[in-house]
């Protein structure tokens, strides 16, 4: 692995010579690869077609899913892993690994109702896990007309719409869903994947777009960007001070510069339900993994080279995609985890 | 002269067989050999999955076979609802497929003109041809919506024993597990049944080219013996050219059962991906193949185990399908005296 690794850099080296030598660009080009989360390759792509285009350097992102961005970067196969879930610190301490986060984004309950527009349902936590729980089935129900005083809501059954896929949009939104209502902490809990009381799954963002589209009376929820690439209605969200919030990239950077960063080791915390009065509660990132002593140090350099400059430069593309830009404060402190806790 | 020129010859002659006999054996190896290959990957992969189930089938035991969970968030799994799904779809899409092809390959060797032979041939052909995944988007973005709003309604109100202004037909009341097959609240197409004609559309040219080939080996002489002692087209078929290719027909039907129950894309998409199991085919369903394909890639541990565990029991469910054929075969050939 390691000999194949060098010759390809050879490789790399050589065919930068070329390039040198014909157009005289001065850096040497290295390929470094990460695999993982699905939810950051949009950005990822971008990112790396802009970053190849400054430097030289290629980066090839393979969007497998996070359980096997953990597992290669655990057989040291790439130079980086990317997760929707943290790792916890034990086991980063295990592997030698470091972790952190790039860049942020939200998902947004998404629904299918005759002549309702987006923002135009309100609902609390509690509802939202008592919807998807199978507890409340129709529309017209009044915990839902409770929260939504002067809006009528026809009486009509409502059809769960949820991921069939391991996903980390799943991760983000039972964690939420478990943060709030108690019955769905005990008999559901969070993870890639969960045993969904009620509904029917849709394969990727893609599918429950396509599902809440197609059936009326539906509810799902997807990635920000699919909801508005899509044009799909979605509902607004009682945060955990109380305050009503509307998905946007504004609610989505108040969750993440809110977020208690300070008290969690190695990143090691789930946004959902941030306390911020703004803050849009089910807003997620995801985490680079890197291990702290690398197998390929010249790879492991570039790879960090590239993060700072999506941090520093890249964040825009990230918004053009509706990521939003991690906080200056979290950036400044991942920037400080790097010098502590990596040697490069 | 002549003499030596024979020497030269039978020497010749001798290499000749010696090289002939050299090449013979290097034959017989490489086509043991491919042969080999064939039941070594077999073997790796039903003894893969099988190791990388063991944890799931010594947690779970016997109940792995008859559970309906599947609760990554409790560690808790079962196999029942997938298997369900996919013996339940590849069984509707039997269904429907086997007298599709059967009129088609009928048509196409018995009663359609010599001219249009051809061009319908290949055109089943090339449906045999057509990626998976592109059934499935057909099916999710056309047929499932089409199925929901023009044909479930009329389902479930005229079958159903949950129709949607609450009186139950004469047919839901009458006919026993009529009313369960059909009855659903579920307002969208994605469903067993909707994914077993889809399967169907999948297996018919499979099915249907086989069918056509081996009818095409009826002897000519049989069939114009019948007709000429006055027998119609449908008795000629249903009693000279069935009986006839009988067990070519039925390795046919369980070539495209095989395909049925493997199938994975297009499944993904129009079954509803739901884990509960129901006794309506107008609900949402799962299977194996595209359990597999949902939550591989984000499994780990006991998941990822149960997760083969599945695999392994669809190469049972197929191996099972196959043995019933073989004895469906042997039973018939025994029949009929061979």
């Amino acid at each position: 692995m390691l000999t194949s690794r060098k010759s390809s850099i050879r490789f790399a080296a050589v065919a930068a010579l070329a390039v040198t030598s014909t157009f005289g660009v001065a850096a040497q080009a290295t390929d470094i690869t990460g695999a993982g989360s699905s939810f950051v390759y949009p950005v990822m792509s971008k990112w790396s077609a802009a970053y190849a285009e400054k430097t030289g350097n290629h980066l090839n992102y393979q969007s497998v899913g996070s359980g096997a961005g953990i597992a290669q970067i655990k057989e040291g196969t790439i130079d980086f892993g990317a997760s929707d879930a943290p790792m916890k610190p034990e086991d980063l301490k295990q592997y030698g690994l470091g972790q952190f986060p790039i860049v942020v984004g939200g998902i947004v309950p998404v629904v299918n109702i005759a002549g309702v527009q987006a923002d135009q349902i309100k609902l609390d936590g509690t509802t939202l896990a008592d919807i998807f729980l199978g507890k409340i089935t129709n529309w017209n129900d009044p915990k839902i007309a409770a929260l939504n005083a002067g809006l009528t809501l026809p009486a009509g059954k409502i059809t769960v719409v949820h991921r069939s896929d391991g996903s980390g949009t799943s991760f983000n939104f039972t964690n939420y869903l478990s943060k709030v209502n108690a019955d769905w902490a005990a008999k559901v809990k969070f993870g890639t994947a969960v045993e969904w009381p009620t509904g029917v799954g849709g394969k990727g963002n893609e599918g429950v777009s396509q599902y809440v589209k197609q059936i009326k009376g539906s509810i799902g929820y997807v990635e920000y960007a699919y909801a508005v690439k899509n044009s799909i209605p979605w509902i607004d969200l009682k945060n955990a001070t109380g305050n009503v919030v509307a998905p946007n990239a504004a609610a989505f950077a108040a969750a993440a510069s809110t977020a208690d960063w300070a008290s969690a080791k190695d990143f090691n915390l789930i946004m959902t339900n941030a306390p911020g009065a703004q803050a849009w509660p089910i807003t997620a990132t995801t985490w680079m993994i890197m291990y702290k002593s690398p197998k390929n140090a010249a790879n492991s350099k570039v790879a960090f080279d590239f993060f700072k400059w999506a941090l520093e430069s890249g964040q825009q593309d990230a918004a053009a995609l509706d990521y939003v830009p991690l906080p200056p404060a979290l950036v400044s402190r991942i920037e400080a985890y790097w010098a502590s806790e990596y040697k490069h | 002269m002549s003499a030596s020129q024979a020497a030269v010859s039978a020497i010749d002659l001798e290499q000749r067989s010696k090289r002939d006999a050299r090449a013979e054996r290097l034959f017989r190896w490489l086509l043991k050999g491919c042969a080999l290959l064939v039941l070594a990957s077999l073997l790796g992969a039903a003894g893969a999955t099988l190791w990388g189930g063991r944890e799931a089938f010594s947690t779970f035991g016997w109940h792995f076979l008859v559970s309906t969970a599947w609760d990554p968030g409790n560690d808790v799994y079962g196999a029942l609802v997938p298997v369900y799904g996919t013996v339940m779809t590849s069984l509707i899409a039997l269904v429907i497929a086997v007298p599709i092809s059967f009129g088609i390959a009928l048509y196409l060797s018995e009663v359609a003109p010599a001219w249009l032979r051809t061009p319908v041939a290949s055109a089943i052909e090339l449906l045999a041809g057509i990626p998976s995944i592109i059934y499935g988007m057909w099916g999710l973005f056309i047929f499932a919506p089409f199925f929901a709003d023009h044909i479930k309604p009329w389902l479930t109100s005229n079958l159903g024993n949950k129709p949607d202004d609450g009186k139950l037909s004469w047919i839901a009341q009458h006919v026993p597990f009529i009313g369960k097959l059909f009855g659903s609240d579920y307002p969208f197409g994605a469903s067993i049944l909707v994914a077993g004609i889809v399967l169907a559309i999948m297996i018919i040219p499979f099915i249907s080219s086989v069918m056509r080939e081996v009818f095409q080996t009826v002897p000519t002489r049989l069939k114009e013996s019948a007709y000429a002692l006055g027998s119609s087209t449908w008795e000629v078929s249903w009693d000279i050219v069935l009986p006839y290719t009988r067990s070519a027909v039925i390795g046919g039907v369980f070539l495209g059962l095989g395909r049925a129950l493997g199938e994975t894309m297009a499944v993904t998409f129009v079954l509803g991906n739901a884990m509960t199991l129901s006794a309506s085919l107008l609900d949402p369903g799962t299977s194996i193949a595209s359990t597999i394909a949902n939550q591989f890639s984000e499994a780990s541990g006991l998941q990822k185990s149960s997760l083969m565990a599945l695999a392994f029991l669809l190469f049972v469910v197929t191996f099972i399908v196959l043995l019933i054929a073989r004895l469906m075969l042997r039973r018939l050939a025994s029949k009929e005296g061979r």
